[in-house]
Parts: structure tokens; sequence; C-alpha cells
């Protein structure tokens, strides 16, 4: 699938169209606890929001809609009935509209990011947007995944871990300054493109009462993995979830010498 | 006296909060790989959470609760300890802004003059998540936003609206209220302070005020002087005095029990000038504009108590269950479970009340009789929540270096304020011989 946009500049154009995604997570400030048939995390009443990043990732995107650069903004979660709050908070946040890919409790605990980059392919499909931003990571799994994955499906490039996304020089492209373990890393990405944001991407703001209210207006789509035609049979098997293992106390030294002889004593250092 | 040192992780203290944005950095930059690490899980469940399905909140109401909440906590709630120890809030007009770009500071004025034009309830649910972060700031908040600004909203002409709100709204401008002077606080109709006709029309103010919150900075006052002292509580008038006004003056700043950090002054009026078209409302008719006025604050102000009976709850149900003693942890104790019992319920008993006041309110149905009820409830509940914090956080409550203590020193003003529990039982007892009266 190759949409290739036909726009020679960017600026003069009516503006991208972004798609954003949003996962519902566990709060970041709340304990996790173990189920005690050790299968997963306890979910029920706990609080929930919307994934740090993906907040970071909504935040460009209505930056880049105030900056012009972009023309409209879609919002779209997959997950349960809920996941429509996390879509509000994005809506009022300056979103335009939202899209729900509403996942059947029984299957929500086995989705896994290689269905939902199904599902977000399946749908930019039909939406045809020219930038996807998702958040690099969810806090819940780690496992960074959906980003690469939807762009492989797509086979649209992609540049992950962005910490500032701006045109190109020539208009053209959108230059995208990456966070590697080496540094900063500066391309190039003709679009339709898939980003993932990091940390330092920006700094969301906060839903205003006044736009809280507006959002309510916002229209509100809901599709099922069904109708997407997207199979959400699992890939992978849970064996069990355990608690890391409780730290064992460390031993405090006095110099740099006791500190390599330790680390000698312990076949760590030659 | 054996002080016990801080045996726990260190988030139990006033300091750190952190936010998301916190929580990703300690993560590690940019890596790619899982930094789920282990047990030295920093957070545990630093707040007691708040079932909203309870209170009947829409889906607006709750969002804007969460707004609030990460907002005071991330700006506020870090300096809380440091404002009270300083009693000073550096930082108030930056935060000032903030809060004017969130539109908070005119949660009830109309969208014309750049507020929200919300409900008392929307205030309210402001009012106690800005208390569970800084209840010093928070009552400075509330007397800018409520005492104030929501006085003009009410009886300000459309020239004087426009002069004063803007600004007052987006921040630029910290607003007051003076009405209690050295020697008339309870007994506030026997104000001494004279407000003169001068034969251009204007007025002349001589006097002082007394325990003023935002005294210090205000940059527009509500004041009420007597223009007819002669007739009593009927010869009072309501005024809008700005800072640079000669002759007016903020002769100290006090050094108070609690609430530090909430700038409380003295104000002295030597031969204000005040034009005629300063006049709020009608001329001798200031003692309306005062008592109903005193009905809306009472009810705005009891989300302040709201929000350090919850503070309390966060800090002391945390405690309880990572302290340990005799091998559990004593949140376990039946004593300290009756302790935690008592204080969720004055939380969540007070929450309805509050709520279904601002409800009433906002509908347009004023009974001084809840209003009065409400904040004499609430504040003297949050006074006994504050004691049992300190009391489950044993010596470390004792301890400023944790909250417990500046909550009770905090509390205890709004057993004061805003009528103090005699007159407000007074004002309710009588509205019940009223009912009464054949």
């Amino acid at each position: 699938y190759i949409h290739i946009i036909n726009k020679a500049d960017m600026a003069a154009s009516k503006g991208l169209k972004i798609l954003v995604g949003c996962k519902r997570v566990i709060d970041y400030a709340v304990k996790v606890r173990v189920k005690p048939d050790r299968s997963g995390v306890v979910t029920e009443g706990v609080k929930h929001s919307m994934n740090p990043f993906d907040e970071i990732a909504v935040e460009e995107a209505v930056r880049m809609k105030e900056k012009k650069l972009a023309g409209e903004a879609v919002a779209i979660s997959v997950g349960p009935p809920q996941s429509q709050e996390t879509l509000r908070t994005a809506l009022a946040m300056g979103i335009d509209r939202a899209i729900h890919v509403e996942i059947p409790l029984a299957q929500l605990e086995k989705l896994q990011p290689i269905h939902v980059s199904k599902l977000l392919a399946k749908v930019c499909e039909s939406e045809k947007p020219d930038l996807v931003i998702l958040g690099k990571q969810a806090i819940d799994d780690d496992c960074n995944q959906t980003g690469q994955m939807l762009a492989a499906l797509l086979d649209w490039p992609q540049a992950t871990f962005a910490s500032k996304i701006e045109p190109s020089q020539d208009s053209k492209q959108l230059r995208v300054t990456r966070e590697v373990d080496g540094g900063m890393e500066t391309i190039d990405v003709s679009v339709p493109a898939v980003v993932t944001s990091d940390l330092r991407l920006n700094e969301p703001r906060y839903a205003t009462l006044p736009n809280i209210m507006k959002a309510k207006k916002k229209p509100l789509a809901k599709m099922s993995p069904d109708q997407l035609g997207v199979d959400l049979q699992p890939r992978q098997e849970v064996i069990s979830v355990e608690d890391p293992p409780v730290r064992k106390a460390g031993a405090k030294v006095e110099s740099v010498e006791d500190l390599v002889g330790k680390l000698r004593e312990k076949g760590l250092v030659k | 006296m054996q002080f016990i040192r801080p045996v726990l992780h260190s988030q139990v203290c006033t300091s750190a909060r952190p936010s998301a944005r916190q929580f990703l950095q300690k993560l590690g930059k940019s890596c790619s790989f899982s930094l789920n690490s282990s047990s030295t899980r920093l957070y545990s469940t630093e707040f007691f959470p708040i079932n909203d399905e309870l209170y009947g909140l829409t889906d607006e109401q709750k969002q804007l609760r969460q707004t609030i909440f990460q907002f005071c906590q991330k700006e506020l709630a870090p300096k809380a300890q440091q404002i009270d120890a300083e009693n000073d809030f550096k930082d108030i007009k930056k935060f000032w802004r903030q809060c004017g770009e969130l539109g908070i500071l005119g949660v009830t004025a109309p969208t014309e003059y750049g507020g929200l034009g919300a409900s008392y309830l929307d205030h309210a649910i402001v009012m106690e998540e800005m208390s569970r972060a800084c209840a010093a700031v928070a009552l400075s908040y509330g007397a800018h936003s409520n005492l104030c600004v929501n006085q003009i909203v009410r009886h300000g002409t459309d020239e004087q609206k426009s002069r004063y709100l803007p600004k007052l709204i987006s921040g630029e401008w910290i607003g007051a209220l003076a009405m209690s002077e050295p020697n008339a606080g309870s007994d506030v109709v026997s104000m001494t302070m004279r407000a003169d006709k001068q034969s251009d029309g204007s007025y002349v103010l001589n006097g002082s005020k007394f325990w003023i919150t935002n005294g210090p900075d205000a940059d527009v006052i509500v004041v009420y002087a007597k223009t007819k002292p002669e007739a009593g509580a009927h010869g009072i008038t309501t005024f809008l005095v700005e800072r640079d006004s000669p002759g007016f003056s903020c002769s100290r700043k006090l050094d108070k029990l609690g609430m530090r950090g909430s700038n409380t002054g003295e104000l002295v009026f030597d031969g204000v000038r005040v034009p005629a078209d300063r006049v709020m409302g009608r001329l001798d008719g200031g003692v309306y504009v005062l008592m109903s006025g005193l009905d809306i604050e009472r009810l705005l102000l009891s989300a302040g108590p709201l929000g350090i009976m919850q503070a309390a709850c966060d800090t002391a149900f945390q405690y309880a269950h990572i302290r340990k003693a005799f091998g559990q942890s004593i949140g376990q104790f039946q004593l300290l479970q009756g302790k935690m019992a008592d204080m969720y319920c004055r939380l969540t008993s007070g929450r309805c009340y509050v709520y279904s006041v601002a409800r009433a309110l906002a509908q347009g149905s004023r009974q001084p009789m809840d209003c009065a009820g409400v904040i004499l409830k609430c504040a003297e509940d949050a006074t006994q929540s504050a004691l049992d914090a300190i009391q489950i956080l044993g010596g470390n409550g004792y301890i400023n270096e944790y909250p417990a203590g500046r909550l009770l020193r905090d509390a205890k003003l709004y057993e004061i304020g805003a009528g103090t529990s005699e007159v407000r039982r007074l004002v309710i007892g009588r509205a019940i011989n009223n009912i009464y009266k054949s």
C-alpha cells in the first residue's frame, strides 16, 4: 500500500493529516500488584490514564496544527470501552476527532502490538493520514514495537524516538531528530511516515475546562476488529507474571581500591 | 523525647511528588529496553483515591479535577513545605499567570472577560485540589477568585467589570477583599472606616483593615466602609480601590500560625480618594453585598478544609501501610483502622455536603444556613483529621519534615476566617428560630 503525497511544498498545502495513537494504561503513580494466580497484574478498580508517551504524541500533533504544518489531527485508541475517556482527554488537548477500536474484554488481555499495528494499518487505509505519531512505548508492557511494525506493514518510512519534528530544508519532507544510544541522529523522511515520540519531544499541555467542554461536541467514531477484518488470535502465551525478586542488600566500600578489590573477588573484573 | 529516624523511603516526605514526566525520566533516557526495574518501584499509592462516581460529577468535572490535580501536584505541591517555612510564596506572580492560562482565576466569571462561565461546583473542585496541594496558596486563590473576582462579577457595573476583570482573570493582577478591622471581626458591621463624600462626588477613605488575605500583594481591593456611620449596618458602601492610590499602604505582613505563604496584612487608608464610579452596588447598601458575598465565600472556602482532609488521608494512609511495628504495617492495627475510618467518613460526608450546597447555589438557591453549615462542619472536621494524621505518623508527625503538622496549622484557620465557628452556629440557630417564628 503506497500513498505518496503530491504536494510539493508542505507549507503551502492544506497541511498534513495526522493520526495519533493513544493507549489507556495503568496510571504511572499506581502501585502495580500481581494477581494471586500469576496470570497478570490487577487492573480492576485501578486508576488508568493515557500512556505518558502518547500524551507527548498528542501534544506534538496539536502543536503542528497550531504551527499550520498540520490541518487535521485524529486520535485513535485500541482498547476496552473505557478507552473513550483516554480519547476525550486527547480531544480536550486539541485533537479534532477520535476513533475508538473497541476490543471485547475477553480478547483484551491477549492483545499484542502485532494486532494493534494491523488494526492501525487498516485504519490508515481508509483515513489516509500523512503522518502517524505514536508513543515510543507503553508503560505497561514496554514493548516498543507498534510504531515499527506499523511502518513495516504499510511500507512507510519510520522515525522512532523523535525528540524534534520539523519540515526538512526543502519543505518536501520531515526532518526528525532521534535520540539514540550514541547521541542524536537527524534524518529526513518522506511522508507518509510513522514517527514515535520520545520524552523530550515536548511537554504536554493541561486540558483546560473550556477545551474539556468543547471536546464533548467533537466526533468520536467506534469500530470493531471484525469490521476492520483483523484476526486477534494471540501469537504468544503468557506463562506467568511474577514480582521482581526482592533487592538484596549491597555492601558499602570506603575507597576505589576496595571497590576494585571486591569486583575482582567476585570475578567481575580481571 | 526519642526521635525516631525516618525509616521510610523518601517518597513519604513532602518534597518529591513526581509527575508523569519525572517518572519517565527515571525510567532512563531514550533507552529502548525495558527499565521497569525491580522493587525499587518508587511509586506506592501516594494519593488516596477519590471515587468521583459517589458525587454525581459530570465527565467534564471529573476531567477538570484531573487537570487541576496534575497542575497543582506538579507546580505547587513540591513547594508547599518551603512556602510554609519561609512564610512567602516567591513564585506567586508566575503561578498566578499559569492559573490565568488555565482560566481558573475566573471560574464563575463570564467568558467575555476571560472567565470560564462555569458553576460554583466547578470552582469548588478547583479550590479543593489546590488546597490538597498547598492550603495556604489555595486560600489566597480563593480570596482572589471568589472574594474579589466573583463579587465584581455579581455587583460591578459593566465599566467596572471591563476595567478590572480581564487583568484579574489573566493573572496579571492579584485581588483582595477588605471588611474586617482591628476592632471589628465577628462584629464586622460595627466597622469604623469612614468614606466621606467630597464636593466632586468622590469619596475619601480613612481607617484601617486587618487580617486581609492578599493584602500585601493586591492590585485591586474590594473595600467596605461607612458612608453613613449613624445608620450602622445600613450605612456601609462597597468600593473598588487600586493599589497605587495615594494614601493607601500595607503597613505590615502578619506572622501567622498557619496558612503561611498566604500573605495577610494590615491595610491603612490615609485619605485615600476613590472616584464616584468606583462605588460598587447601591450607596449605603453594602451590607447586602457583604452578607450575600459571605454566604458564597463560605461555600467556596469550605472546599479548602476538604482539600486538607484529602491531603491528611493521602499522607497518613500511605504512611500507615509502609510503617511497620511488631511485625506488620501499623495500618492493620484496629486502633489505626478506626482512625482511618473516621478520617474517611469525615472527608466523604464533607464532600457530599459541599458539592450539594454548591449545586444548589449554582441553581440559584442560596441558603445562609447551609453555607454556614458546610464550612462549620468541614473546618472542624479538617482540624480533627489533621490531628489524626499527626497521630498516625506518630513521632514523624511531630517533625516538620512531614506535612502533617502544617495540615493542622492550616486547617485551624478555617474555623476562624469567613466567620468563626461561633458566628456560624449563631447564623444557623437563628435561621432555625426563624422557621418557627409565629
